[in-house]
């Protein structure tokens, strides 16, 4: 393949692998260099960090950020493909970084075996150029929309429930809603029960998280128009995809015209959580956690 | 106004099971009313003890957020949608 000078043509293998992409309008040689040279971050290694982290791999984003604290569960792997059975109580990034170079040695996956918090945030997220958002709980979905606001990152978000999933991408700055334009204020504890507590449909997140990297893959190579002030919806009984509105709020705390937050806050506090109690959304009671 | 209402899994124990459900009035208010005389308990978990709609759940008429419509006193008609959409945070 020709290549720019200074750029690094693709080695033989490269154009090998990559082929269906390299041939492909839209994605092409151009794109494929852009996705080798990207770095990704997926928070949490679960049902939607799996198909992400899979696809983006096989994709061949140059560096992919795994992020989670987690052990693989058996109640996982239902859904998690990312990990196997024998992965049972390894920790989650280890079994997602054998997965990952399994499927294609050349991604540089860098694992972050922590919980993300007010006070690492900006030091991982700041080293992507993309944050994708699988995490399980309210705390860490306001925390890394904040943070990704306020470092100026794109955030690719997805969400699921039971049957239902939700996914949008949330562009820094103001114009384009971000995840507290959608919604303001998380609902009281113990409303909204979690995967845990009220089941999930195993295939439901390799739905919404490849849509995710789909998406993920269109902000790295510039493809296609990206789910940007719409929202869309998926449920899953009645196989039915509505896409929504979703419109900035010039109110917003963090993305309006006059933010009040400018800083990251206390994000468990903010849902209504004390430290000493767990987030009702927690399969293992920690505190702001990510697992999925 | 007969409209159809999509009701989210989460909320789906509250109506029967039913994904969807119809309700009718002149506008959004008046929908929730109505279905709340038959599924009693589901306007609860859209609307707030001051009248207005809880911030952790979006009401859709059609494609558009009824908060940049009219809110609850958004006008409805015939064969419209009205999706609602909880806050979920599972991954």
């Amino acid at each position: 393949m020709s290549s720019r000078p200074g750029e690094r043509p693709f080695t033989e293998e490269e154009v090998l692998r990559y082929s269906r992409h390299i041939i492909l309008p839209n994605i092409g040689a151009a794109g494929q260099r852009k996705l080798l040279e990207a770095k990704v971050l997926c928070v949490g290694a679960g049902g939607l960090g799996s198909p992400v982290a899979m696809y983006l791999a096989a994709a061949g984003v140059g560096t992919l950020g795994i992020l989670d604290f987690d052990r693989v569960d058996l109640t996982n792997l239902q859904r998690q493909l990312l990990h196997d059975t024998d992965d049972v109580g390894r920790p989650k990034v280890e079994s997602a970084k054998e997965r990952l170079n399994a499927i294609n040695p050349d991604v540089d996956v860098v694992t972050h075996d922590t919980i993300l918090t007010s006070e690492n945030a900006f030091d991982i997220l700041g080293r992507y150029d993309v944050v994708v958002d699988g995490t399980d709980n309210f705390p860490v979905r306001y925390l890394v929309n904040d943070a990704t606001q306020m470092l100026g990152k794109p955030l690719v978000y997805g969400s699921i429930f039971q049957f239902d999933g939700q996914a949008s991408v949330f562009m820094p700055g103001p114009d384009t809603p971000c995840y507290r334009c959608l919604f303001p204020e998380p609902p009281p504890p113990g409303t909204v029960p979690s995967c845990a507590e009220g089941g999930v449909f195993g295939v439901l997140p390799g739905i919404v998280g490849s849509i995710q990297a789909v998406e993920a893959i269109k902000l790295i190579t510039g493809a296609g128009e990206p789910l940007v002030g719409r929202l869309l919806l998926f449920d899953a009984l009645a196989m039915d995809f509505t896409t929504v509105n979703l419109r900035w709020d010039p109110e917003c705390p963090v993305c309006g015209t006059n933010p009040t937050i400018t800083e990251l806050i206390d994000y468990d506090a903010f849902c209504g959580l004390t430290p000493t109690q767990a987030p009702p959304e927690a399969e293992h009671g920690a505190k702001t956690h990510v697992e999925a | 106004m007969a409209v159809t209402v999509k009701i989210p899994t989460l909320l789906r124990a509250q109506v029967d099971g039913r994904p969807t459900i119809e309700g009718t009035g002149r506008t959004l208010g008046d929908v929730i009313d109505d279905i709340e005389t038959r599924y009693p308990g589901i306007k609860g978990s859209l609307v707030t003890d001051d009248g207005g709609l809880h911030r952790f759940v979006n009401v859709y008429l059609n494609d558009e957020d009824v908060r940049y419509l009219s809110s609850l006193e958004t006008k409805v008609s015939d064969g419209d949608t009205v999706a609602i959409l909880p806050a979920v945070a599972g991954g």
